[in-house]
């Protein structure tokens, strides 16, 4: 069974390479030793994109678009295009990002595309939780000089992973 | 009337090229140090939470302000029927082109995300001064520039006076709105006053012509063309009137304020415990860009032209001085959220903020300037902006 | 919350003493899910729907229980949304503070007033009124927010603030921000009310949290619209003001014993 799924994820990521690369490429395709190709890499969640690839591929932009002002302006939080969500599957396995080295998700295709992206000027390029192994996370780290303080007294691990939950 | 005879700049020489070039390595600088403020953030400027709006702005609101004051003589040529100011009108309205140019660079480039001008093309908030400003300086680009062309087109000519009238009415416009930038800010003690508006419009007048009056004498002396007395006398006594007017507008402005006792620690401030801020109201804006140029220009020193020329620099100077006073002393005193108490922050409440600003600043602030005169010493190559000559005999004919 | 209350009035004293209070916050937590299921009930939105006008969040600061050197709702802020406390930052002139503690003190009569400043979610807001791009914006349900995609960072709204509750992020923050607070050198920003908790339904804000974890209670955040909410008791029962009442632009936060 794992090893079927692992067969379809590698058919997957080559007719999905294949095409990037016919879509990237277009017409004519550079020449040997020009621009390196984008690495697309397989998301790490899910089985599928919020749409098909191909959609996403011209239209991601504009779903994004139309979703952050719908998100900032009235406060709808629907996760189908939401950049949140594109991060939360897309980061990398390495970098844990999706625009940290040149491979990664957003950065490989818009560097190869010579489209700036503008978006993690301000948004985490990581997905949520990524610090949730640490005791202290995002919800919880606002206790760190409570227990700084209190470094003498000795907090238990109970206690720590008490405060993460 | 007579006819005047226009005609280009030479600006073949080596000493026009040389201008050219020294002006151009300030605008070079201007722009390397935009580069270094864009790359690096604003944390490489003095600005700060508390001074939020520092050198780059001084420089730039001076310039707009001068723009619409540039423009004055061509006002009084057409929209007064004034025939002697008649040909001092296309460098009146290039100049005004120009320096509206160098401030709004300075001020898009000061901006946090300069990148995103377009956002401030495309998107307008009408309650807000700034979307008022925004239209109010293109229109100032699209009138004088009609202006200026029914001045240089003999096919058009017979629109100019109405050409004229209309940029007339819009720079009055346009400088009451760059006041009410200001005048239309309640948060700030020495803000939110219609006081303002009409301030900077006097104050338009006067830098406007110091300005004007500089680059006339310095085109007519570099380039041998002659400028008679009649014209400089003319203008040297409108400039003194402007400067008093300017006067006492602060004047009132001041003695209002005075007579408010919730205003007394703020006008406290600017006028007795301010440090730097008081020397540069007193020293800089009040005796050097008033009570010296005024001395100048109404004793008989005004008779002679360096006089003229250093009183109209001064006046320069002490309008800088004014919008640093203007802009960075209403910062520098804390707000005053609970009257009566002192506060105590970790984000300067309730003290008086100081302000060192830095190279970039300064140069980025300088740049504008030299963008606004390069402009303008490439205009009178190319277009016929100058009278070939301006000696007295040419224009007393004018007169009649 | 009645013995949360009687808990406030105990000063910990000792290391040990204020590691029971921490204990007791955490277990204060679990008590507490019942009113807060309350507030969630009352205000949590699904995720589809648009912040409503029917709701003003606001907050009441009661000056007289906020504590002398605490800056607890401080650093819970600065946790939640991902600035840099002023103490760590490179550049403190230029380090943004969406909250900071306020000491006041009457020359007169020496008496001090502790308490927070922030931005006051005005109804009526200037740096609504003056933003150029429309960047700077009030929610349907009172927050005053900047939308970061279009802040051009003229920081006009910091000229017209009269809490100076915004800042300009001055250097670039290279991806140390949090994945539900976007923010980015050469925009403004300030307090959000916490909006990403609040449209999760969280009903609270991280420096209330905070505030009433540390036993003072001083921070009650609520829907101000809804008459059986904890804020709007509160504020019928607690004489407030608003700073700069002159002002007459109808704060979201209420401030007692100032």
């Amino acid at each position: 069974m794992a090893g079927k799924i692992k067969r379809l994820l590698a058919l997957g990521a080559v007719v999905l390479t294949t095409a990037a690369l016919a879509w990237a490429g277009s017409e004519d395709q550079p020449k040997a030793g020009g621009a390196p190709k984008p690495v697309i890499t397989k998301a790490t969640k899910g089985e599928h994109c919020v749409e098909p690839n191909d959609f996403m591929r011209r239209n991601h932009m504009k779903v994004l678009l139309h979703h952050r002002d719908e998100t900032v302006l009235e406060g709808i939080r629907t996760k189908k295009y939401s950049l949140k969500e594109c991060i939360n599957c897309h980061a990398s396995e390495k970098t844990g990002s999706v625009a940290a080295s040149k491979d990664d998700f957003c950065v490989s295709c818009h560097s190869y595309a010579a489209v700036k992206i503008d978006c993690f000027d301000c948004h985490s390029t990581k997905p949520q939780g990524s610090m949730a192994m640490h005791p202290l996370n995002a919800e919880t780290a606002h206790y760190a000089h409570k227990l700084a303080a209190q470094a003498n007294s000795k907090v238990s691990a109970e206690e720590m992973a008490g405060v993460a939950q | 009337m007579a006819s005047i005879t226009f005609r280009e700049v030479e600006g073949s020489s080596l000493k026009y090229w040389a201008l050219f070039g020294g002006i151009g390595l300030f605008v070079l600088f201007g722009f390397l140090s935009y580069l270094y403020m864009h790359h690096h953030g604003h944390v490489v400027t003095g600005m700060d939470n508390q001074i939020v709006w520092g050198l780059p702005h001084v420089f730039a609101v001076f310039l707009i302000v001068a723009a619409s004051g540039a423009l004055n003589v061509a006002s009084i040529a057409s929209v007064f029927n004034k025939p002697m100011y008649k040909p001092l009108a296309p460098l009146s309205a290039i100049l005004a082109l120009a320096l509206m140019l160098g401030g709004l660079l300075v001020l898009v480039l000061d901006l946090g995300r300069s990148d995103r001008l377009i956002v401030a093309m495309t998107h307008f908030n009408f309650k807000s001064m700034f979307t008022w400003n925004v239209f109010l300086y293109s229109g100032f680009f699209g009138l004088v520039g009609i202006y200026l062309w029914t001045m240089l087109d003999r096919n058009v000519k017979a629109y100019s006076k109405a050409a004229g009238t209309a940029a007339f009415i819009w720079r009055l416009t346009l400088t009451t709105g760059t006041g009410s930038l200001f005048g239309f800010l309640i948060a700030r003690e020495l803000y939110g006053t219609s006081m303002l508006a009409p301030m900077f419009i006097i104050m338009s007048f006067s830098y406007g012509l110091a300005i004007y009056l500089m680059v006339l004498v310095a085109a007519y002396a570099w380039t041998g063309r002659t400028l008679g007395d009649a014209v400089m006398m003319r203008l040297k006594s409108l400039l003194a009137v402007f400067v008093a007017a300017a006067l006492y507008f602060v004047v009132v402005y001041h003695m209002t304020n005075l007579y408010f006792t919730k205003m007394h620690s703020v006008e406290a401030f600017i006028l007795r415990d301010g440090g730097i801020l008081t020397t540069l109201f007193w020293v800089g804006q009040i005796v050097i860009g008033c009570v010296i140029p005024l001395v100048i220009l109404l004793s008989g020193l005004g008779k002679q032209r360096a006089w003229i020329m250093i009183a109209s620099a001064l006046i320069v100077l002490g309008g800088i001085a004014q919008m640093y006073v203007t802009i960075i002393g209403a910062q520098a005193y804390p707000l005053d959220m609970f009257p009566g108490m002192t506060v105590k922050s970790s984000f300067y409440d309730g003290v008086v903020h100081g302000y060192a600003p830095s190279m970039p600043e300064l140069f980025l602030g300088l740049g504008g300037v030299a963008i606004a005169l390069l402009v303008t010493t490439f205009a009178v190559k190319v277009l016929r902006l100058l009278p070939a000559s301006l000696d007295d005999a040419t224009v007393a004919k004018l007169e009649h | 919350m009645s013995d949360m209350k009687s808990m406030s009035d105990k000063t910990p004293s000792s290391p040990e003493r204020r590691h029971f209070i921490n204990a007791a916050t955490v277990a204060a937590g679990v008590t507490l899910v019942p009113g807060v299921m309350l507030i969630e009930v009352a205000h949590g939105r699904p995720e589809d729907q648009a912040a409503s006008s029917a709701v003003r969040w606001g907050m009441l600061v009661d000056a007289t229980k906020c504590a002398t050197g605490c800056d607890e709702c401080v650093s819970a802020c600065s946790t939640e949304n991902g600035w840099t406390p002023v103490a760590e930052s490179q550049h403190k002139k230029q380090a943004p503070q969406w909250i900071r503690k306020l000491e006041l003190q009457d020359p007169l009569t020496q008496l001090e007033t502790n308490l927070p400043m922030m931005c006051q979610h005005c109804a009526e807001p200037p740096c609504v009124d003056v933003c150029p791009t429309g960047a700077s914006f009030k929610r349907a349900d009172g927050i005053v927010l900047v939308n970061r995609h279009t802040c051009i960072g003229c920081r006009y709204c910091m000229m017209a603030c009269p809490y100076k509750a915004r800042s300009l992020v001055h250097e670039p923050l290279n991806d140390t921000q949090k994945p539900d607070v976007p923010r980015g050198v050469g925009c403004v920003e300030a307090c959000t009310f916490c909006v990403q908790k609040v449209d999760r339904g969280d009903g609270t804000t991280a420096c209330v949290e905070a505030c009433t974890a540390a036993g003072h209670n001083a921070l009650v955040f609520g829907d101000m619209n809804d008459p059986e909410s904890e804020i709007s008791k509160r504020l019928r029962e607690l004489p407030t003001k608003q700073v700069r009442a002159d002002l007459n632009l109808n704060l979201g936060v209420r401030y007692h014993g100032i």
